[in-house]
């Protein structure tokens, strides 16, 4: 049995620099492979709808009539099954998470029409 | 014989980090009986597993709970693949009791740090969850998620690991080894910690074979139910059982301590024998007629993983249960005959996971 066995980290703690950022004021720097957020190349896309078959929680969808992807930011669990799946590679993961909100987010692109040549 | 009392304990109270209900039969500051309910946080996430692709579903299953994410990921992969009769290479295998070993490092410090509070020793607490901060780091690190990493899939493991990442990985271990040498010696000998620990809350060997429990709590009663010594690849990287035999909460605290350094050995050893190779294999078709049973480890104790396939890509039931369902009734066991105000600490040395418990 002993007391103060704590004595000496204690000590250390007052002359050492805190273990916390000051965070706001020093922003947070993600890794490379830090799952944030889901980003999407409109330009890419060929509407195959892998990407809405395979996401867990039905975060996205995609209209091939009016040619539109929706994710539904609120739903994304960032798990990057989508990004994985995806065969054009226009779905990435990148760092950084969404801000918190009061409403439900969800944002719309337009996929442009592929030129006929290309079809 | 004093009067009879009930004390409602929960489902909101400051010792517990998940919503449980005990109704506490008092006789003066003594309780006689202790009654569980649960059901505040139930998601019915075993259901969804009959509505989703089998492949997709590791994703939703591995948010069963924060805290062991990886093992629940790797619970169901493995009872998948032993459905769909598929062997995954060793490298993946390697990767996945590593990154199984590292969540165990983070959950028995979020352990002791609760345990700390619950004691009232609150620099202690900050202290084991700054080391836990680090293995939280190399998780998003190499993984890209703090808590949940979804670093399982079905047929091995998501990404690879480069030479700096393993790098990384054997400093943090070398680090938080050194820092728990010194964070174990409070657990182990301060007088204000082993007062309230050592004789308290005791369960012989007799009642832990009797209530069937899990995990640290078995061990501490000295009843070796580990899973992992049934594995092949923990026997190679140098794994061995710690038991202790006095049952009381200092033992399941010290099974804990002791584990942590374990962990940390064994994780450095499968960096030392990582083998070379691919990290998954393609899992396709239909899931089979038929079902498959998988056990992990998990840091709180054993947890069973059953999936039955119907000849689709969904399966038509997987079945999950949690060390935290087994260890309830020996929670309140323990209970019975102890001061009012040990319960709260007593509650937390079966290291409560209610989110596993209710799925």
């Amino acid at each position: 049995m002993a007391v103060m066995k704590f004595g000496g980290r204690l000590l250390r703690n007052l002359f050492s620099k805190p273990a916390t950022k000051m965070y706001p004021v020093v922003p947070r720097e993600y890794p490379e492979r830090s799952r944030g957020h889901i980003e999407f190349d409109p330009t890419a896309c060929i509407t195959c709808n892998i990407c809405g078959k395979k996401c867990p929680t039905h975060a996205i969808t995609i209209d091939k009539a009016a040619r539109t992807m929706t994710i539904d930011r609120m739903n994304c669990i960032q798990c990057g099954y989508c990004a994985e799946s995806c065969p054009k590679k226009c779905i990435t993961i990148v760092p950084g998470y969404t801000a918190p909100d009061a409403q439900k987010v969800s944002e719309t692109f337009q996929i442009p029409e592929k030129p006929k040549e290309q079809a | 014989m004093g009067k009879r009392t009930i004390v409602p304990f929960g489902p909101q109270h400051p010792a517990l980090p998940e919503p449980v209900h005990l109704d506490l039969e008092l006789e003066d500051e003594t309780v006689v009986r202790a009654i569980p309910s649960i059901g505040y946080v139930h998601r019915g996430l075993e259901k969804l597993a009959e509505k989703r692709d089998y492949n997709d579903m590791i994703y939703v299953m591995e948010r069963v709970c924060g805290i062991c994410s990886f093992g629940h990921g790797w619970g169901y992969a493995g009872a998948v693949e032993g459905l769909m009769g598929v062997r995954i290479p060793d490298r993946a295998e390697c990767l996945r009791v590593m990154f199984h070993e590292l969540s165990r490092v983070h959950s028995h410090l979020l352990w002791l740090g609760l345990l700390a509070d619950g004691l009232g020793f609150d620099s202690l607490f900050m202290h084991c969850w700054r080391i836990r901060e680090k293995v939280l780091d190399v998780f998003e690190a190499i993984t890209g998620g703090r808590v949940i990493m979804s670093f399982c899939k079905v047929g091995g493991v998501r990404k690879d690991l480069t030479p700096e990442m393993l790098k990384m990985v054997k400093d943090t271990c070398d680090m938080i080894e050194d820092e728990m040498r010194k964070t174990a010696l409070v657990f182990m000998k301060d007088s204000s910690v082993r007062n309230r620990l050592c004789g308290t809350g005791v369960l012989t060997k007799e009642d832990v074979i009797d209530l069937c429990a899990v995990g640290p709590v078995a061990r501490g009663s000295g009843v070796n139910n580990d899973v992992r010594t049934t594995s092949e690849m923990y026997r190679s990287l140098g794994f061995e059982p710690i038991l202790y035999d006095e049952g009381d909460c200092w033992s399941r605290c010290m099974v804990r301590v002791d584990e942590i350094m374990q962990s940390l050995d064994i994780i450095r050893n499968a960096i030392a024998n990582l083998p070379e190779g691919d990290v998954s294999v393609p899992v396709k078709g239909n899931a089979p007629v038929g079902d498959f049973m998988f056990r992990v480890e998990q840091p709180r104790g054993e947890a069973f993983y059953y999936v039955q396939g119907n000849g689709t890509k969904n399966l038509s039931r997987a079945r999950v249960r949690t060390p935290t369902n087994i260890n309830i009734p020996a929670m309140t066991k323990m209970l019975q005959g102890c001061n009012l105000q040990d319960v709260s600490m007593l509650v937390i040395t079966i290291d409560p996971c209610i989110s596993c418990t209710e799925r």
